[in-house]
């Protein structure tokens, strides 16, 4: 059964209502603000935990433990909140649509994220390339503070303070700690953990570093209470999530859904099948391009939820679905994602500094069948040399998309080779339709 | 096990370390050797090269064990120790990928890149690397970047470890080295390619794991394993740094920091790293005399008879002032002559510097740096007062910027407003803020109050002039006001400048009953009072004051006083022989021979002991042990190698009874070092220091022009 419209978050996801306060007051934003914040940080914490909500911004870590990692007692150092608004992933665009249409659900969710976590400042850093975004996030925040729904001596009676910090483009301040360093308007490179930013965060202070998702969603749970939400989707793997589905598809759209729902449901209800229908399907990179693609015999029955696609050997990451048919010529396409790692390495550790460039030039020359057949062992050794010895996970971005391809498309560089050496055209795309 | 300590598991092995240990200082104490380019134990932790990765057993991924701490080991299930593996499969593996990718864009050029045989990246590359390259595609080449004149860059062998980064920005403290770009194309430049402004800026040259930053000077000048290695000591400031001479048939080629935590840590200035071309040129390799009107090559057996005829003249019109980089032995020799001869007018202080008896007047610790180098680690207010401690003594002021990054130590300057590396209170520029200072109730005379361990450093600029005792009495009755001297702190400190002095105060090279000071002599030699005037080593007194004395230079550079002289006695450098020298703090430490002396030049004492049976006065010693046994005889300070009294003696020590009472003029107290790369005659003579005073005059133009 698919998820009804009564039971969304984001009722205005695709902009078709007012986004400012007064429509966002209609559809309930803002609502018992209050009356929930009186209940105690604790409870929160507590009814958050109690979701099963998963942090949406790609690791799934369970927001409310992360929350309960901040020292319980404000000391010396102030605590903040900081919103991952830096939504770079190559295919997802929720975040976006969240900020431009329905930017009260996350303000509001800042504050009681911010109350739960006895910090009075929040930034929310928005990518560079936001720049619509930016502005509607910031009258919407303009109008709640115009509304003392936020700001000194606010209606909620918790002093809070919303700032929205524009990036510069990079991908890598996506990174928490990468995104602090750069807030903190140093060069955006990630940082050692230990310690964690709970510990030792945004200029030194105890910090969590949420996605936008994760903020936004936390209002209507406590609205509509954690059993509710927890209601959606398996075990572990509870509550609705915002797919953002482009490619090969007939109509590429973000839609919220529940999690846990079958990845051919999805595609077929929502985004209108696959081009050329679903035997047409060769490989679709269920969670952004990081994660390591999945070829159609597996996303014939899988579930769109973390804990089914690690069994599979990809992620869910940020659900941003890529859809790719049989014209794709995927090899060329894993050679693009790994030239995005590559382009977007900050260059500070040695495996990824050095490693996403040496891929990215195999991988070029193995989509025109220029390489030995020896070569592709080659590559998943350096890909597996990359995964797991970086600083930050963006070596093992740059590793999956490429172990992904050699375990389930290793035939066809095969393939290719064969033909280059043979004469033959490299790759021959299959008509879509 | 305490609770600072931790026993952990490494391979296998228990081992009890400190909790703050990270692993890899963990490793090491149970004798695993941990490959890393980007540690550094006086630098901030990186983390960036990946090559110390080593296996937590429970953890998923390997982990950097330079940025773990031991603390933060998770123990097993059970209560297990928490264990590490640094002979696994797992981490060889990790190793190999590392050092994989620093090699795939590291140029193969080994054989002429000057790291070669020193180089980290070869080293570990066999220790820890693959045998073979599976790279095919075309290596990165990087632009070359202009670093000044001192370090040679060739950036395509960097392997972006930022040791040279975090070097400049927290040690040296002119944030002026950065990373531009991202991923592959990351490059270590300076701003807009300007050299670093920095006088410790070649210490990355020794940062640097592999050929990406080399000395220019040495640049292709020899091989490691070509050089003869002399551990010895540094005269180019008051320090004392440790350093290591590296020569080759007779030149010294270069000069390396060696490590000693009280004095320099590891670190050096520029001048006395690249100060060695200076000791090739300029040399006095024979002995000169004046013959109508040019110094002309003479015999060393005329040369003494010369001397020796001029010495034997009245001992009241005789005279002799002693420079800044003698050597104790070659002083006691001197001055051994000159008691012998009833000569009372002698001097070690060629600045006049208003410091120091003979007569035992005045103790030790008033003109000693008496709370150490390494107690400036413990100090928690700092007053300089007329010194520039960045021109005086680089590497000190490095260590006081380490105080003020560490802690909340509040530091305060009497005197020019320069730039320091680190933020300071300037409580003004003339001697009189010195002495009203006691008599104020707020501001930094508190700060120095409420201090558990104040220092107070007087430098040369505050006491090389004619009010110096005065401004002497000041500082010391204002150590005496702040409770700068308690039972176990003596915050009372003199910067010297001169590498020689606190030897020659120790040893009593100054004037003799009824003997004149340095002006004094000058002023008789003027007026005619004083016929003739030794100098040794002494360059930096204004000659035109020598009138038409007949003078005797000592000394092996052919700077200011052998151009004046009318006699030179060629002696021996610092690189050249065996010699011993006090620092600042009083620390009596070993220079060793490196080289010979140039020609014919002779060992200073040898020298005087020579003239001495000219003088039918021979000095009783015949070698230079039994020179130092009669030196440290008379005074047992010489014979405490590497020992720096600190607040030893302070109960007998009263600061607020030193120097002479009364007013001091307003007049600004000025650092002697004004251009920090000239400040003696073997800097002088030196291309390299010459280069890098041109730059930082046109630097300094530049400010003053904006």
């Amino acid at each position: 059964m698919l998820l009804q419209d009564k039971d969304r978050i984001f009722t205005n996801l695709y902009g078709r209502h007012d986004w400012r306060l007064e429509g966002a007051r209609q559809r309930g934003c803002w609502n018992g603000t209050k009356e929930m914040l009186e209940e105690g940080r604790d409870w929160i914490i507590d009814q958050v935990k109690k979701s099963g909500l998963r942090g949406r911004g790609g690791a799934g870590f369970p927001t409310g433990l992360k929350w309960s990692f901040m020292p319980k007692e404000v000391g010396v150092r102030p605590h903040y909140l900081v919103v991952n608004a830096d939504e770079s992933e190559p295919g997802t665009c929720k975040d976006r649509e969240m900020m431009r249409h329905d930017p009260h659900h996350l303000i509001e969710g800042c504050l009681i994220a911010s109350f739960a976590m006895q910090a009075h400042a929040c930034y929310i850093y928005i990518r560079g390339e936001y720049v619509l975004e930016r502005e509607r996030l910031e009258a919407a925040i303009a109008e709640a503070y115009k509304a003392k729904l936020i700001g000194k001596d606010n209606i909620h009676g918790w002093d809070f303070d919303l700032y929205v910090h524009h990036g510069a483009g990079a991908y890598i301040c996506g990174e928490e700690t990468a995104l602090l360093e750069s807030l903190e308007g140093k060069k955006g490179q990630p940082r050692l953990k230990p310690p964690f930013p709970a510990g030792a965060g945004l200029y030194g202070c105890p910090t969590t570093v949420n996605n936008v998702e994760s903020i936004a969603v936390v209002p209507t749970i406590l609205r509509r209470g954690a059993d509710w939400f927890a209601g959606f989707g398996r075990e572990g793997n509870t509550g609705t999530k915002v797919y953002s589905i482009s490619g090969h598809v007939n109509a590429p759209c973000n839609v919220e859904e529940a999690m846990s729902i079958p990845l051919k449901t999805l595609l077929e209800q929502y985004a209108g099948g696959v081009r050329g229908g679903w035997d047409n399907l060769k490989a679709v990179i269920p969670g952004g391009s990081s994660v390591p693609l999945i070829p159609k015999e597996i996303c014939d029955d899988v579930l769109m939820d973390f804990d089914a696609l690690r069994d599979v050997k990809s992620g869910l990451g940020t659900a941003a679905v890529i859809v790719m048919d049989n014209s794709t010529d995927i090899v060329k396409a894993i050679a693009r994602i790994s030239y995005f790692y590559k382009h977007e390495s900050c260059g500070q550790c040695t495996p990824c500094r050095e490693g996403t460039g040496w891929m990215w030039r195999v991988l070029e020359r193995m989509a025109r069948g220029e390489a030995e057949t020896s070569e592709i062992d080659d590559l998943l050794d350096v890909a597996g040399q990359v995964e797991g010895h970086t600083i930050c996970a963006l070596g093992d971005a740059a590793a999956w998309p490429v172990q992904g391809l050699i375990r389930h498309f290793r035939h066809e560089i095969e393939d290719r080779i064969s033909n280059y050496r043979a004469g033959k055209p490299v790759f021959v795309p299959v008509a879509a339709e | 096990m305490t609770e600072n300590t931790r026993t952990i598991i490494i391979d296998g092995d228990e081992v009890t370390v400190p909790q703050d240990y990270n692993l890899l200082q963990a490793a090491e104490a149970a004798g695993r050797e941990i490959p890393r380019f980007c540690y550094h134990e006086r630098l901030s932790v990186a983390g960036n090269c990946r090559m110390c990765l080593v296996e937590l057993v429970g953890a998923p991924k390997p982990v950097a064990s330079c940025a773990f701490l031991v603390r933060d080991m998770r123990g097993g299930p059970n209560g297990e120790p928490p264990a590490m593996r640094t002979l696994s499969p797992l981490v060889k593996k990790a190793r190999e990928g590392v050092m994989e990718f620093l090699l795939i864009n590291h140029p193969l050029d080994c054989p002429i890149c000057d790291q070669g045989g020193e180089c980290d990246l070869q080293d570990q590359s066999l220790m820890y690397g693959r045998a073979g390259s599976r790279y095919a595609e075309n290596k990165r080449a990087v632009e070359e970047k202009y670093m000044g004149p001192l370090i040679k860059t060739i950036m395509t062998r960097c392997i972006q470890c930022t040791r040279c980064v975090r070097f400049a920005t927290e040690v040296a403290g002119v944030p002026e080295l950065g990373a531009i770009g991202r991923g592959e194309d990351m490059e270590i430049t300076t701003y807009l390619e300007q050299s670093m402004t920095s006088e410790l800026s070649g210490n990355v040259i020794d940062l640097c794991p592999v050929g990406a930053l080399t000395s220019r000077p040495y640049a292709f000048n020899a091989r490691p394993w070509e050089l003869n290695k002399t551990e010895t000591i540094d005269v180019m400031d008051a320090q004392g740094a440790n350093i290591r001479v590296d020569s080759r048939s007779g030149a010294v080629l270069r000069i390396m920091p060696r490590i000693h935590d009280e004095v320099n840590e590891e670190w050096i200035s520029d001048k006395t790293r690249f100060v060695w071309d200076g000791l090739g040129r300029q040399r006095l390799d024979r002995p000169y005399a004046r013959k109508d009107g040019r110094l002309t090559p003479i015999g060393w057996d005329e040369a003494l008879d010369i001397a020796a005829k001029k010495l034997s003249g009245e001992a009241a019109r005789i005279g002799a002032i002693a420079g800044d980089l003698n050597d104790v032995e070659g002083l006691k020799a001197a001055k051994d002559l000159f008691d012998a001869l009833g000569v009372a007018s002698i001097d070690a202080r060629q600045d006049g510097a208003r410091i120091g008896a003979r007569d035992g007047s005045s103790p030790r610790q008033s003109y000693l740096f008496n709370s150490t180098i390494a107690g400036i680690d413990q100090a928690d207010a700092i007053l300089i007062v007329g010194a520039n401690p960045r021109l005086e003594a680089p590497v000190l002021n490095a260590r006081i910027r380490q105080r003020w990054l560490n802690s909340d130590c509040q530091i305060g300057v009497i005197g020019e407003a320069g730039d320091l590396t680190y933020p300071y209170e300037h409580l003004g520029a003339g001697a009189d803020v010195l002495a009203g200072l006691p008599k104020k109730r707020s501001g930094f005379i508190k700060t120095l109050k409420d201090a558990q361990r104040p220092m107070i450093i007087v430098g040369m600029g505050a006491l090389a002039r004619p009010d110096g005792a005065q401004v002497l009495r000041a500082a010391g009755e204002l150590a005496k006001v702040v409770g700068a001297v308690s039972a176990n702190w003596n915050g009372f400190n003199v910067l010297h400048t001169a590498a020689s002095r606190v030897g020659a105060l120790d040893l009593g090279f100054l004037p003799g009953e009824g003997g004149r000071d340095t002006h004094a002599i000058l002023d008789g030699a003027g007026k005619g009072e004083v016929d003739t005037v030794v100098l040794l080593g002494a360059d930096e007194i204004d000659m035109e004051r020598l009138g038409k004395a007949f003078v005797i230079y000592v000394g092996h550079h052919g700077d200011a006083g052998a151009q004046r002289a009318d006699l030179i006695l060629p002696s021996a450098a610092y690189t050249e022989k065996n010699g011993l020298y006090v620092n600042t703090e009083g620390r009596a430490q070993l220079a060793l021979r490196a080289v010979f002396p140039k020609g014919e030049a002779k060992e200073d004492w040898a020298i005087f002991r020579a003239l001495s049976a000219r003088l039918n006065k021979t000095l009783p010693y015949d070698d230079l042990n039994a020179l130092r046994a009669a030196l440290i005889e008379e005074n047992p300070v010489f014979g405490q190698i590497d020992h720096a009294p600190g607040a030893e003696g302070v109960a007998d020590f009263d600061p607020s009874t030193l120097g002479e009472a009364g007013e001091v003029s307003d007049a600004p107290l000025r650092s002697p070092v004004t251009n920090f790369y000239m400040t003696n005659a073997v800097a002088r003579a030196s291309k390299t220091m010459a280069e890098c005073s041109a730059m930082a005059l046109a630097a300094t133009r530049m400010q003053a022009a904006e």
